[in-house]
C-alpha cells in the first residue's frame, strides 16, 4: 500500500478521535439550546470552571483564598487533605447543579419570553463573570489534572498496524477513552430524553414553552435540569481537555472548536453534534495533511469553518438540524 | 474672569498631573486570560524588585518607585490602551511582555520619547539603536535565541549539522514567527533541513503537528511557544515519544507549568535561558523580609524562585540600574523618560555590579551603547529534572552567531527605516 494512503489512515483515525472531543463541546450548546432556544456562549467557561473546580476539590483547595486572606490577614491556601478523584466528580457536579439554579434563579428567569438575542448576550455575561469566579475562586495558575486516566500511545494498536502496513499507527489512550465515554453519554442522553418522564417533559418544553406549561410541567425545574446537564458534559469536556493540557484559562476557548460543529450537525440535535465533530475532525486534519505543507501549514482553525460554511450554504439547519418553516 | 479660568485651569492640571517625586514604572500586565499563567509570575517579579527598593532603600537614589499596573490580558488593543492611559503618569519605561503589543509602541514611544524595554521578546532588529531610538531589546532577543539553540545542537553533534534534520513548532503569530529568517540562515550555513510546523493560537490542538513530526522522525525540534501551546507540546510529544532531550524550547517556552502538567514524561525537556534559576541568590532574602513577610507581594507571594518571576525580577532590576545610571549621568533624582533613555542607553552591567546587588551570576555581563541596543546576546540551555521538579543549566550563558545574527538585524532595521524615513543616528 502506498505510504501516503497509509498515513492518510492514520490521520483519519486521530481526526475521528479530535472530532469525538469537538463533539463533547458541542453536546452542551445543543441541550440547552435544544430545551430553550438560547445559544449558551458561557458553555466553554462552564468546561473551565467545572475543570477548575473538580482540581480544586481533589487538591483541597481553599475556595477564594486569596480573597480571604486579602480581607482577614490570613495565609490559607490548602485545607490538607486530597479528595479521591470520583468523589471530587460528583462533588464538582454538585457545585454544576447549584450553578445550573443560580443562572435560572437570578438570570433566566428574569428573560422569560425575551428576544433570542437578548438571552444570548446575558451568556455572553455570564461567561465573563463566570471566568471571574473561576479566578477569584481558585487561581488563574495551571493546574495538573489526573484523575487516572490513561494517556500517551496505544501500543496494541501501533504493533497491529505495523504488522500490516508495516507502520505503526499512533492514537493516543486518551482519544479512546473520551471515544468510549462520549459514546455512553450520548447513549445516556438519548435515553434520558426518550424514555424517562424528566427526558418527555425536556422534549415538551423544547416544542412549545406555552403548551408545556399547560400541562403542568414547570419549566423552572427543566430548566434547572438542562444547565445542570449541560453542566455535566462542560465537566465531562473539561475533563478530558484538562487532561491533555492542565486546567488553564486557554480551556474556556475550546468552544472555539464547537461552532463550527454546532453549524454542521445542527443546534438542535444531539447524534449531529456527533456527527459534525467527526467531519470536522476529520475534514480539518486531512486538509492538513494534503493542502497544509503546501499554503504553509495551521490551516485547520479556519478550515473547520470553511468546511461549516459550505454544509450551511446547501443546508442552513445543519445536517441534522429542525427545518424551520415560517408562514407569513 | 480670565484670571480665575485661569487658576481654574492651573489647579486642574495641578490635580491631574503625575505626581511629583516619583519614578513612575507602568506595569502592562496580564493577570487574566489565557496567557496568564505567564503573566503573572512575571508581572510579581517586575512589582515585588521595586518594592524592595522602596521597603528596603526608600527608593532609587532617595526618590520612590512607582509601579502603575495596568491589565492587557495578552490583547493588543488593550496594551496600546493601556499605554496611552498611563504615559501621561510620567512613565519612564514600559515593559510589555508581548511581541504584538510591542510593534504597535514602538512608533508611539518613539514619538512619545518614552524607552521601551523589550527583553527577550519584540522586533529583534531593535537591537540596532541607529534605527531605534526608543527600544531596547537587551540582553538578547529571538535570534540570539534562534542561534543559541543551533549552537548548542553543534556543540552536541561535533560542530556538524550537515544532513540532520530541525523541525521548529512555533506560535503562528508575528512572536513565533521570529527566529524562521534566523533559522533558515544557519541552515544555509550548516547545512541541516529545517522544517516549519505553524500552531494557530491558542495552541490547545497539535494533533497534526505531532503526527508530521513521528512520520518525519526529525532529529530535533525547536519551539517558540507561549501558553498552553507549551504545555500540549510537551504532552504530544511525550506521547508519540520523541525523546525530550532532543526537544529544544525558547525561553518562553521554559517555565515549570510548562512542563509539570506531562508528569515525568517531561524529564529530559530543554529550554534556553538568559536568566538564572530558582531563589539561591542572595537579593532572596532581603525579598522575602522586606516583601513577602512584609506581607506586601504583588501575588500570593507563591511564586518566588521560578522560572517567569526570576525574569520579571531581572527585568525590573534592569530597569532599576538605568534608572541609577539616568541619575548619575544628569545629576538628578527625580528623572524623565528622555533621561532614562539616556540611561538605558549607557547601562553597564558587570559581575560586580550584580554581586552587589545579590544577584551574582543571575545575567550575563553586558553593556549597552548608541548603535547597539541589544546587548551581547548570550544564551544558557537549562534541562528539566521531573523527579525534583527543578531547571538544571547544562549550558553557561554562551555567544551566538554574531555574523548572521548582524547582518539580519542590518536588513531589516535597514528597511525600516527606509519605511519610516528614519535617519540613522550614533554618527
Amino acid at each position: 500500500m502506498p505510504e501516503q494512503l497509509v498515513f492518510a489512515m492514520e490521520v483519519i483515525l486521530n481526526g475521528l478521535m479530535a472530532g469525538v472531543l469537538y463533539a463533547l463541546v458541542a453536546l452542551g450548546f445543543v441541550l440547552i439550546y435544544k430545551a430553550s432556544g438560547i445559544f449558551n456562549y458561557a458553555q466553554g467557561v462552564m468546561a473551565l470552571f467545572a475543570a477548575m473546580t473538580l482540581v480544586g476539590i481533589m487538591n483541597g483547595q481553599v475556595p477564594f483564598a486569596h480573597l480571604i486572606n486579602a480581607t482577614f490577614g490570613t495565609h490559607i491556601h490548602y485545607f490538607g487533605w486530597n479528595v479521591p478523584a470520583l468523589f471530587a466528580i460528583i462533588l464538582t457536579m454538585g457545585v454544576m447543579v447549584l450553578l445550573a439554579w443560580c443562572v435560572q434563579r437570578f438570570v433566566m428567569r428574569h428573560l422569560v419570553g425575551q428576544e433570542p438575542i437578548i438571552l444570548f448576550m446575558a451568556t455572553i455575561g455570564l461567561a465573563y463573570f463566570l471566568e471571574g469566579v473561576a479566578d477569584l475562586m481558585w487561581g488563574s495558575e495551571i493546574k495538573k489534572l489526573d484523575v487516572g486516566l490513561p494517556q500517551g500511545i496505544n501500543l496494541w494498536l501501533d504493533e497491529t498496524t505495523f504488522n500490516i502496513f508495516d507502520y505503526g499507527f499512533f492514537i493516543d489512550n486518551l482519544d479512546i477513552v473520551a471515544t468510549i465515554i462520549a459514546a455512553l453519554l450520548v447513549a445516556a442522553l438519548v435515553a434520558f430524553s426518550q424514555y424517562t418522564k424528566q427526558g418527555r417533559a425536556m422534549r415538551a418544553v423544547a416544542d412549545d414553552h406555552q403548551a408545556a406549561l399547560s400541562v403542568g410541567i414547570s419549566l423552572n425545574f427543566i430548566w434547572v435540569m438542562v444547565w445542570s446537564v449541560a453542566g455535566f458534559v462542560a465537566l465531562v469536556a473539561g475533563i478530558m481537555w484538562g487532561t491533555k493540557s492542565g486546567v488553564q484559562f486557554s480551556l474556556s476557548l475550546i468552544a472555539l472548536k464547537a461552532l463550527p460543529v454546532l453549524m454542521l450537525g445542527g443546534f438542535t440535535s444531539i447524534p449531529g453534534a456527533i456527527v459534525g465533530g467527526l467531519i470536522i475532525g476529520v475534514g480539518e486534519k486531512l486538509f492538513e495533511f494534503a493542502i497544509g505543507p503546501l499554503v504553509g501549514g495551521a490551516t485547520e482553525n479556519w478550515f473547520a469553518y470553511v468546511l461549516a460554511l459550505i454544509f450551511l450554504v446547501f443546508r442552513p439547519q445543519g445536517l441534522f438540524g429542525e427545518k424551520i418553516i415560517e408562514r407569513v | 474672569m480670565n484670571k480665575k479660568l485661569v487658576t481654574l485651569a492651573l489647579s486642574a492640571l495641578m490635580a491631574s498631573g503625575p505626581a511629583l517625586a516619583d519614578l513612575v514604572i507602568p506595569d502592562l500586565s496580564y493577570r487574566t486570560g489565557p496567557y496568564a499563567a505567564g503573566g503573572i509570575p512575571f508581572s510579581d517579579g517586575y512589582n515585588d524588585y521595586f518594592t524592595l527598593l522602596n521597603e528596603r532603600d526608600g527608593g532609587i537614589g532617595g526618590v520612590p518607585v512607582r509601579v502603575v499596573e495596568c491589565e492587557t490580558g495578552y490583547n493588543t488593543e488593550k496594551g496600546v490602551e493601556c499605554y496611552e492611559s498611563t504615559k501621561g503618569e510620567g512613565a519612564l519605561v514600559y515593559q510589555p511582555l508581548s511581541t504584538g503589543i510591542t510593534y504597535q509602541l514602538i512608533p508611539k514611544v518613539t514619538a512619545d520619547g518614552i524607552p521601551l524595554h523589550t527583553m527577550g521578546y519584540g522586533r529583534t532588529s531593535a537591537a540596532n539603536g541607529k534605527v531605534f531610538s526608543n527600544v531596547f531589546n537587551y540582553p538578547a532577543n529571538y535570534w540570539n535565541g534562534a542561534s543559541g539553540a543551533i549552537n548548542y545542537l553543534l556543540d552536541e553533534n561535533g560542530g556538524d549539522l550537515s544532513g540532520k534534520k530541525i523541525a521548529l513548532v512555533y506560535h503562528n503569530s508575528a512572536y513565533g514567527k521570529e527566529p524562521i529568517r534566523t533559522l533558515e540562515m544557519l541552515a544555509e550555513k550548516h547545512g541541516y533541513e529545517l522544517t516549519l510546523l505553524p500552531v494557530d493560537h491558542p495552541g490547545q490542538e497539535q494533533k497534526s503537528q505531532w503526527l508530521q513530526i513521528r512520520r518525519e522522525k526529525p532529529d530535533y525540534v525547536v519551539m517558540w511557544g507561549w501558553g498552553v501551546m507549551n504545555q500540549v507540546a510537551v504532552q504530544e510529544a511525550a506521547n508519540i515519544r520523541f525523546p525530550m532531550e532532543n526537544f529544544i524550547g525558547v525561553w518562553w517556552s521554559g517555565a515549570e507549568f510548562d512542563v509539570e502538567p506531562a508528569g515525568d514524561k517531561a524529564t529530559g525537556y530543554k529550554a534556553l535561558t538568559f536568566t538564572g534559576l530558582g531563589d539561591d541568590y542572595p537579593v532572596y532574602d532581603d525579598l522575602k523580609k522586606y516583601v513577602a513577610d512584609a506581607g506586601k507581594s504583588a501575588g500570593a507571594g507563591d511564586q518566588m524562585g521560578a522560572v517567569q518571576y526570576n525574569r520579571g525580577l531581572y527585568a525590573a532590576m534592569l530597569a532599576s540600574e538605568a534608572i541609577k545610571t539616568a541619575q548619575e549621568m544628569h545629576s538628578v533624582a527625580d528623572i524623565t523618560p528622555a533621561m532614562m533613555r539616556d540611561g538605558m542607553e549607557a547601562l553597564e552591567m558587570t559581575n560586580a555590579k550584580m554581586e552587589g546587588l545579590g544577584m551574582s551570576g543571575f545575567g550575563p555581563e553586558f553593556s549597552v551603547s548608541c548603535e547597539n541596543h541589544g546587548g551581547p546576546g548570550l544564551v544558557g540551555v537549562v534541562q528539566w529534572d521531573a523527579s525534583t521538579g527543578t531547571w538544571n543549566q547544562i549550558q553557561e550563558f554562551k555567544a551566538t552567531d554574531a555574523e548572521v545574527i548582524g547582518q539580519l538585524i542590518a536588513e531589516d532595521s535597514a528597511a525600516y527605516a527606509a519605511e519610516n524615513n528614519i535617519s540613522p543616528r550614533c554618527e
